[in-house]
Formats: structure tokens, C-alpha cells, sequence
């Protein structure tokens, strides 16, 4: 079946001009992502996947290249529009949660769908990461996995196209952090959001249906995962 | 020593990073130290010049009027103990006629020895020179007088010396330390256009007034040890014969006695004030150290595990912080020293000192430093304390994920009319209610200063309002050369032009009770009195009683007298008689020490039939004109005056440094005001930068983050406007209570004006601090934000 392309990548390059050196994070990097596929970028530290994502999530601006979110030149974009388009259509998960410290679970969900156009409700949002149990509870009164999943629920409860996730099981155990990618996996099969997931870990990679591989700023190759396993198998 | 130079290159870095709050610090020390520093050197310049004016000129000790003395007597009054120096003059009250001014205008015509300066009381010759021996008709003017005319050396005038006409040339203009405040006997404020003082020879003066060989004025210095009291009634003795009308001492003199007044006044403003700024801005400094200290929580803990002592670290941060005062301080010093100099310039023309030395007392500087450092000190030593009290481990570590909870106003069911940005402004809030109270307090602090500062013209055009509408309603007040028969008010009275007439008499006195006594006159008014009336202190006006006499409550109090109380009155003039008279009634008056009398009652007091000192008239506006022409001509007349005319001219003057003064103030508590909000809203940023940038990663918009993190700076400041208002007032009283002096009291007036510009004030500062912070928010580096560690 023809996949329907929400990201396109041409030539994308990035170089961070620091006076005397400049770093180029990311070479001439042509990519495409399909809606409702799950991806994982998966290379080295230092290696761009960060600088990828976040340029893709309107958090940033390549510094040549296009990149295409459906019809719209991200690469063009203003901040009021790079504004508008996160505040729509991305959601993002980071390693560190980076909730808000003072709104509990539910309000910190709710901080997002407030401005959202078509939101489930925080509640909705908060059961389908399995936190229907503690939606008043404050970040400080929740461990780290349930803090990561309460910005998971935050990230998709606007139901964005897009979920981008920047080593969301970076700072948690692997029990823990199978408990966050099991979320994830169910938030893209049941929502059917695109969901591109950043990781080192080569274990971590089997869950998705792509892995890109990045070395050195460029993309070295791309694999498709014909057998996935579910989160819940996974160890490392 | 390489260790060093790192901390060191660490501390130059930090305050480069700190910039921000550095300059927050550095404005409220600058607003503090220059309040200080400018108003108090000014109070220190002012006595300084004052004290020297004094001494260089010779201004006498102690001051007597008679009628008719022979001039041997002054040297009797030279060998009495006490006395070191005598200079006999001869004085007179005269009429003036200005070509081109239609007014009627006093003069006090004062003699000098004739081509060389008096011993005491010297003049300082601003322009031209001394009258001419033997010249009869050269005067010097007194330089406000002058000016107030534009008369100099050269121009003529003349004046009517005991009935007859004269024409006089002036020679030049002059100061003189008597006349540093130049106000017409009986006149509560000077009005140098109605009024001026006038030097001539006394051979002149003297022929023109049969005095020739006797003085009728006479000033002493008294030795080094002399007790006044004894020495003035040795004197009075001694000119009783003569008709002494009771000699008096410097303090009672009214030019300096006037002087004495605006400086205590100004001593109120130019220390009490600022003192609370400096002492303001100090509080403000240590808080604010502290807290810019404890977002280094971190780093202290890093140098601790690495091995640093607490004392190289607690000197690291001590450092820090000084770098930054010192700064504060000099150029806070070097602002004061020049606002000083400024505000010392308009002192010199409102005073009309000759020369203005500007002093810079040591402990005017001294405190200004102590206070400053010392509150960065201890704020530097808390902060550092509580992050070397906790193990290296913990202090690394962020400060614990504060708990936050549903605010009381969530509580009370409020919640669904809160947005989330709402709330988390609440939580913040009442999450760091000390910080919260803080800033509020801080800014209070700022307005409340300003409401201190502004009231005072309201409070004046109040007393203003109360003396010449409520107590002393007549339009001209007519004095007699000598106490006239009851026939003269119906004379006055039939005047065309006058509506009303009421008669008055006052005769000096001496009031004494017990071993306290005041020198003043009594005011006799009729007993129906319409014009001049008695306020009681529910400030109605109330009968004069039949009996007894009525005293300000402030005198009351000098006198230790309550109602029904005795006192005894010396009267100084006529047969002298010393009497004693019961209290009858207190009266509020915010204005002088006046004692009113049934004006009969005063008449059998004094015992020489009912005669009258003089007319108060109401006059028809449109005769004005006609009626002064009228009055003028009838030879018994000595004065006509309004004193409306002249309180009005004198606040017109002291207006132009109220203003200057009022600004001032107004500027450096809009500075503190700035400094607090905008180091509270800098150091917020830097806690919550992380916060901010994921909700613009969650797609809020700039504005949105920007109401997060500065509406709760205006909530603050709105919350800190009525506690400002609150404080201010409380303040102004205790203010108001401090400048309180014999001549007048003050009472606060506040007006909505001064309530709305002191809101302004800080609401602008407040508004300026978060433009400045939105500039930063919108240059929010999102991704290096969240990259770092929670
Ligand atoms: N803000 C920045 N300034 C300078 N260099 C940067 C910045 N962010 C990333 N880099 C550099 O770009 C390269 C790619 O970084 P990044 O995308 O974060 O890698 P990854 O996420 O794969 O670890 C690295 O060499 C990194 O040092
Ligand atoms: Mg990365």
C-alpha cells in the first residue's frame, strides 16, 4: 500500500557556528517518515539525532535544507508559526520529563489541552499511560517512570501527528523504562500517532518498524524491522 | 595560587552571567546611598553655613526694644554679667511708597553707625555700599526686598518716617543674619513685596524720630558661659525704666526662631526620610544578596566536594558581592555629593545665605557605607551558611522538587475559573510565600515612601485652607500706630467698600507658669466674633469665653496648663501689669501660638478703657482698589495687610524645592521600586527557565509564557499598593508627629492624587522591569534549556 509521507528531508544540514569552530551536527541528510509508523533513530552519542528530531519538532532550524511537515516549509517558518505548528501537531517526550513542578499529573495535561484544537481529556489521556490512579498528584510525589509517563500522556493528549521522543527511558531503569515504551508502543497502535523514538540502545530498537541508523551527522542506513517485539519482551 | 585565579576567573564570570541582578543590586544601592547622602549633607551644609554666617557677622545673643533710652545706659547694659558686647540702634516701623506698586508695603527701617558696619549684626554688601556718613538720606536694602521690586543701588523710593514724607536713594543691597527670613512683626510668614527691612544712618533715622542721644533697640552678645535667663532679667530690669517691652534671646529672635523651624522641618526631611530610605534599601540589598547567593547552591556544592574549605568559599561569594556594592556605593556617593550640591544651591537662594559651604560629614558617609556592606554581608553569610551547612551530595543536587499544592483560593472552590497559567502563578505564589512577602513588602516599601513625600502639599494647601478660611476669614487686616478709640471701627466700618468690620487688640505678653514661660501676644476679639474665630479641637468654631484666656493646645502643652488652670500673665507694654488669668478654652490652630481674649475682658486685663489695636475688614472686591487709597491716607494707620497674601507668597516660594524635593524622591523610590520587582523577576527567570522552555516546546507562545512568569510580578505589586498606602500613612503620621514645632503643626492630607501617583510610580518601575525580562524570554534558547540535567 502507498504510505502517506508527513516528513520529508532534503539535503538537511546543520552546522552550530561556535566563532572559531564550527560543528556540523548534521551532512546532507535526505529522510522521509510515514504517518502512523513507529521509528527509532538509533546511532552513537554526538552522532545528530537530537539535532534531527528537534529540527523536525520546529524546535530548531536547519541551517541548509528543506524539511516538509506535510505541505507546510518548516524550514521558512517564523517562530509564530513554528509556534503554532507545535502547539498542534508535535508532541514531545524528553529524557529529563521537564513537567511543569507546580500543576499535578492531570494539570499538567491539561496545561496542553487547554490551547489544543480537538483534545481527549487529561483523564483520558492520563489512563491511557495507566496513571488513572494518581492524576492529583504533584511531579514530586511521583517516581520517575510515572513522571515520564505523565509527559507522555501530556504529549498526546492534544492527539498530535507526531510524537517525538528524545531517549525517553534515558534516565530510567530498564524495568522502568519498559513500562514507558509499552506506553508508547499502545499509544501508536491505538491512536495511530507517528511516533519517532531516539535511543542508543540497540535493544530498545527491535519495538519499531524502521531503524534509521546516524553516524557522524549522516544517515548510515535504514533497516525495516519486519518482526517487531513488543516492549514488554524486550531486556537489556 | 592557580586554584585561586580559577575562582577568581569563576567570580569574574558569575558577575558577567549575574549582570542582570547585579544592576538591580547596584540601582537600589544607588537610590538608597544618594537619598542619603544628598539630603543629609545638605542638613549638614546648611548648619554649617548657618553656624559660620553667625559667627563672621556677629549676630547678637540676646535682643531688646524700648521706648526711649538715653545711650548712657548702654554702657550699664555693657558691665552687666553675661554681657560682652552692646550695640545700641535706633528702629522704626515706616510706611513705604514704591513708584509702580500699589500695595501697601512696611518697611523696618534699621539704623547702622554711618560709614562703617555695626558691630553686631554686620551686613554682608551684596551690591553697591553702606549710606555715606552724614548723608541723611541713602538706605541699603535687603536683598529678597529688593529683588521683589527690582530696586538697586541708585533707584528711589520713598517713605513716610513718623508722618512725614521723605524721599530715599538707595546705595546698594545687603544680608544681614537678622534677616535671614524676613518677616513683618505680627506676620507668621515672610511677603517680601509687603515687607522689606531697610538700613539708614542713625543720625538720620535718629533726628526723624527725636532720638537723638538715646536708642530704642539694642542687641548684646553674651560670654561664653552666661545663663540666659538671668542675663535677660537683669536687662529687663535694667530697661523697664525706659520702656522695655522685655528683651529676648537669640532662640526667641524671629528671624532665627523662623530658621530654627525650617530646619528642623528640613532636618525631618533630609534625615528622618532618607535614613528610613537607606535603611530600606539596606533590607532590600540583603535579601536580594541572599537569594542571587542561593541559585549558586549547586556550585557551592561542587567546590565543597572538591575539597575547598567553607572559609575560601564563603570569601569567594564575599567577594562577589562586594565587587558589586562597591560599585553601588560610589557611584550612589557620587550621585548624593552632586544632588547635594544641587539641592544645596536651591537652599541658598530660598535661605539667602551669603555663601553656601558644602559639607560632607564623616558620618554621613560612614553610615552610608556600614549600612550598605554590613546588610550585603549578612546577606551573602546566610545565603552561603545554609548551602556549606548541607553535605556536598545533597547541595549538588537541585533544592528538593518543592511540594506544591492547591492554593487556599483553589480551595475555596474558586478553582474552574483559574486557568492552568493562573494557577501556576497562585501556586509559585504561596509555593515561596517568604519570597512572595518579599517582593510585596519591598515595593510597599517604595510606595509607601512616596506617599511620605507627596502628601505635603496637600497638607499645606489644607492648613492653608483651614487658617484663612475657617479661622481668619477677613480680607485686610488695619493696624493703628497706637491702641485707638472704639469710634475708629465705625469710622473703618463706614469706609465704602467694606461689608464688614470687626475690631481687634492685641497687646504683648509674657506667660508664665511655674518655671515655664513663652513671650507672645494676646489677641482680643469680640465676643461674637464673625472674622477672626476660635477652633476648638473638633475644629468648629466655638464663643470666646466672657473670661480668662483661650491658648492653643500646643502652647497649653509648653506651659504644662490645662483648662482651668492659672497662668500668669505679664503684660509688656503700658502700665505693665502682671495678673492672673484662668484658662477658659483650648483651641487647635496648625498655624502660630495665638492667645485669644474677650476683647473687654482684655481691656480690664491691660486697664487703660477699651481700646482697639486694630480693624479686621471684609471688603467688596470691586473697591478694593479705592478702599487701600482710603486707608492709606489716614496717618493712624501703621499696616494693611492680608495675610492670605502672604502665606500664599511664601508657599509659592517653598513650592520650587518642595517640587525639586518631591521629585527626587519620587525618582530614587521608582528606582527601589524597579530594582526589587525587577531582581525578583531575573531571579525567578533563572529558576524557571526550564519551565518555560517546555511550554514553548508544548507550543505556548511567547505572550503566554511571558503572562506565566510576569503576572505574578503585577500581581505582587498590585497586592504591595494598598499595604504601601497603608504603610505610608501610618508613616507620614509619625513623620508628621517628628516635625511637629512650635510654630505650626502639620496634618496629613491624603488625597486620592497622591495615592494614584505613588501607585503609578511603582506600577511604571514594575512595567519597565518586565519589558526588560520579555526581551529575555523571547530569546529563550529552547533546546539548550532542556538539554540540561533537571
Ligand atoms: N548547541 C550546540 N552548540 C554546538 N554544538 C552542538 C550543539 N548541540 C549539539 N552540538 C553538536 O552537534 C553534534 C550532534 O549533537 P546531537 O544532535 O545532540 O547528538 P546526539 O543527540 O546524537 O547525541 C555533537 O557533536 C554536538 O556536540
Ligand atoms: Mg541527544
Amino acid at each position: 500500500m502507498a504510505q502517506e509521507v508527513i516528513f520529508r528531508a532534503r539535503g538537511l544540514s546543520k552546522i552550530y557556528d561556535m566563532g572559531e569552530v564550527k560543528v556540523q551536527a548534521l551532512r546532507q541528510v535526505d529522510l522521509e517518515l510515514f504517518a502512523h509508523e513507529m521509528v527509532v533513530f538509533l546511532g552513537a552519542s554526538g552522532s545528530g539525532k537530537s539535532t534531527l528530531v528537534n529540527i523536525l519538532g520546529g524546535l530548531d532550524t536547519a541551517t541548509a535544507g528543506e524539511v516538509l511537515y506535510r505541505d507546510r516549509d518548516l524550514t521558512r517558518a517564523d517562530d509564530r508559526e513554528l509556534t503554532e505548528y507545535r502547539r498542534h501537531h508535535v508532541g514531545f517526550v524528553f529524557q529529563f520529563y521537564n513537567l511543569i513542578p507546580s500543576l499535578t499529573a492531570r494539570e499538567n495535561v491539561a496545561i496542553v489541552t487547554e490551547i489544543a484544537c480537538q483534545p481527549m481529556t487529561p483523564a483520558e489521556a492520563l489512563e491511557l499511560v495507566g496513571l488513572g490512579g494518581r492524576m492529583d498528584h504533584f511531579p514530586a510525589q511521583l517516581s520517575g517512570g510515572e513522571q515520564q509517563r505523565v509527559a507522555i500522556a501530556r504529549a498526546i493528549a492534544k492527539r498530535p501527528a507526531v510524537l517525538l521522543c528524545d531517549e525517553p527511558t534515558g534516565a530510567l531503569d530498564s524495568q522502568t523504562g519498559v513500562i514507558v515504551l509499552e506506553a508508547l508502543e499502545t499509544i501508536n497502535h491505538d491512536l495511530g500517532t507517528t511516533t519517532a523514538i531516539i535511543t542508543h540502545n540497540v535493544v530498545q530498537a527491535e519495538i519499531a518498524g524502521r531503524i534509521i541508523h546516524l553516524k557522524d551527522g549522516e544517515i548510515a542506513r535504514i533497516e525495516t524491522n519486519t518482526r517487531r517485539t513488543p516492549a514488554r519482551e524486550l531486556q537489556w | 595560587m592557580a586554584t585561586l585565579g580559577a575562582l577568581d576567573r569563576k567570580l569574574l564570570r558569575d558577575l558577567r552571567e549575574m549582570r542582570g541582578q547585579a544592576v538591580a543590586i547596584i540601582f537600589i544601592l544607588v537610590a538608597g546611598v544618594a537619598a542619603y547622602v544628598s539630603m543629609a549633607s545638605v542638613m549638614d551644609t546648611l548648619q554649617h553655613t548657618l553656624d559660620r554666617y553667625y559667627e563672621e557677622y556677629a549676630f547678637g545673643d540676646g535682643f531688646a526694644t524700648v521706648r526711649r533710652a538715653p545711650e548712657e545706659v548702654a554702657e550699664r547694659l555693657g558691665t552687666t554679667p553675661g554681657i560682652v558686647q552692646v550695640q545700641t540702634r535706633v528702629v522704626a516701623m515706616v510706611n513705604l511708597e514704591i513708584a509702580g506698586y500699589d500695595d501697601q508695603v512696611a518697611g523696618l527701617m534699621v539704623s547702622v553707625p554711618g560709614d562703617r558696619q555695626p558691630e553686631l549684626n554686620r551686613l554682608f554688601l551684596r551690591t553697591g555700599s553702606l549710606p555715606a556718613a552724614g548723608r541723611e538720606n541713602e538706605v541699603l536694602l535687603n536683598e529678597v526686598f529688593a529683588e521683589a521690586h527690582g530696586l538697586c543701588a541708585g533707584d528711589t523710593l520713598a517713605a513716610v518716617i513718623n508722618g512725614r514724607r521723605r524721599t530715599l536713594q538707595v546705595t546698594g543691597v545687603a544680608l544681614s543674619p537678622e534677616h535671614l527670613m524676613q518677616v513683618q512683626p505680627g506676620v507668621l510668614f515672610p511677603d517680601p513685596e509687603r515687607f522689606g527691612v531697610l538700613w539708614i544712618n542713625r543720625s538720620a533715622l535718629a533726628a526723624a524720630l527725636d532720638m537723638r542721644g538715646a536708642f530704642n533697640d539694642v542687641s548684646f552678645r553674651l560670654a561664653p558661659k552666661a545663663d540666659v535667663r538671668t542675663v535677660i532679667d537683669q536687662v529687663d530690669l535694667l530697661l523697664a525704666p525706659y520702656g522695655g517691652q522685655g528683651a529676648y534671646a537669640r532662640a526667641d529672635q524671629g528671624s532665627h526662631r523662623m530658621i530654627t523651624e525650617e530646619f528642623n522641618q528640613l532636618r525631618g526631611m533630609a534625615a528622618v526620610l532618607p535614613s528610613i530610605f537607606l535603611a530600606i534599601a539596606a533590607f532590600l540589598l540583603n535579601i536580594v544578596i541572599a537569594r542571587v547567593v542561593s541559585l549558586q547552591r549547586e556550585q557551592i556544592g561542587v567546590l565543597k566536594a572538591f575539597g575547598y574549605r567553607d572559609r575560601a568559599i564563603g570569601w569567594h561569594y564575599v567577594k562577589l558581592v562586594l565587587s558589586i556594592t562597591c560599585v553601588g556605593t560610589v557611584i550612589g556617593m557620587a550621585l548624593g555629593v552632586w544632588a547635594g550640591r544641587a539641592l544645596g544651591t536651591v537652599y541658598l537662594e530660598f535661605f539667602r545665605f551669603p555663601y553656601l559651604e558644602y559639607a560632607l560629614n564623616p558620618p554621613v558617609v560612614v553610615t552610608a557605607v556600614l549600612l550598605t556592606s554590613g546588610a550585603a554581608l549578612i546577606g551573602v553569610m546566610r545565603a552561603v551558611r545554609q548551602a556549606i551547612l548541607l553535605p556536598p551530595a545533597e547541595a549538588m543536587r537541585p533544592a528538593p522538587p518543592s511540594l506544591y499544592r492547591q492554593t487556599l483560593v483553589e480551595r475555596l472552590g474558586l478553582r474552574r475559573f483559574l486557568a492552568q497559567p493562573s494557577r501556576m502563578i497562585l501556586r509559585n505564589i504561596e509555593r515561596r510565600p517568604f519570597r512572595a512577602l518579599f517582593a510585596v513588602t519591598g515595593v510597599a516599601c517604595a510606595c509607601a515612601i512616596l506617599v511620605m513625600g507627596l502628601f505635603f502639599v496637600d497638607s499645606i494647601d489644607h492648613v492653608v485652607h483651614f487658617q484663612y478660611g475657617i479661622a481668619q476669614r477677613e480680607d485686610l487686616m488695619v493696624s493703628f500706630f497706637e491702641p485707638a478709640p472704639t469710634a475708629a471701627l465705625y469710622e473703618l466700618a463706614n469706609l465704602p467698600g467694606v461689608q464688614y468690620a470687626e475690631p481687634f487688640r492685641s497687646v504683648p505678653v509674657r506667660l508664665r507658669r511655674g518655671h515655664r514661660s513663652y513671650q507672645t501676644g494676646i489677641e482680643g476679639i469680640p465676643a461674637n466674633a464673625y472674622l477672626r474665630r476660635v477652633i476648638d479641637t473638633e475644629l468648629e468654631p466655638v464663643p470666646i469665653p466672657a473670661e480668662g484666656i483661650v491658648l492653643t493646645e500646643r502652647l497649653a502643652t509648653m506651659l504644662d496648663a490645662r483648662l482651668g488652670d492659672e497662668v500668669v500673665v505679664e503684660v509688656l507694654e503700658g502700665r505693665r501689669r502682671t495678673t492672673r488669668v484662668p484658662v477658659s478654652g483650648l483651641t487647635q490652630q496648625y498655624l502660630g501660638l495665638a492667645v485669644y481674649m474677650e476683647i473687654e475682658a482684655l481691656g480690664r486685663l491691660v486697664n487703660d478703657g477699651q481700646a482697639l489695636s486694630g480693624v479686621y475688614l471684609l471688603v467688596d472686591e470691586r473697591y478694593e482698589d479705592t478702599l487701600m487709597q482710603a486707608l492709606r491716607r489716614r496717618p493712624r494707620i501703621a499696616g494693611i495687610l492680608s495675610q492670605e497674601r502672604a502665606i500664599r507668597a511664601y508657599f509659592d516660594h517653598a513650592a520650587n524645592f518642595l517640587l525639586v524635593y518631591t521629585l527626587v524622591l519620587s525618582l530614587f523610590a521608582g528606582i527601589i521600586a524597579f530594582g526589587v520587582v525587577y531582581n525578583n523577576v531575573r531571579v525567578s527567570l533563572s529558576e524557571r527557565e526550564r519551565e518555560l522552555a517546555s511550554l514553548r516546546v508544548l507550543g505556548f507562545t511567547r505572550g503566554e509564557i511571558a503572562y506565566i512568569l510576569l503576572g505574578e510580578s503585577v500581581l505582587l505589586t498590585l497586592l504591595s499598593i494598598p499595604l504601601g498606602i497603608v504603610i505610608g500613612s501610618l508613616g507620614s503620621d509619625a513623620y508628621m508627629k517628628a516635625l511637629e514645632t512650635d510654630m505650626y503643626t502639620i496634618p496629613v492630607v491624603l488625597t486620592r492624587g497622591t495615592y494614584a501617583t505613588a501607585a503609578s510610580v511603582v506600577l511604571v518601575a514594575t512595567l519597565i522591569s518586565a519589558l526588560i525580562v520579555r526581551s529575555r524570554l523571547n530569546r529563550l534558547d529552547l533546546i539548550a534549556v532542556l538539554k540540561t540535567r533537571e
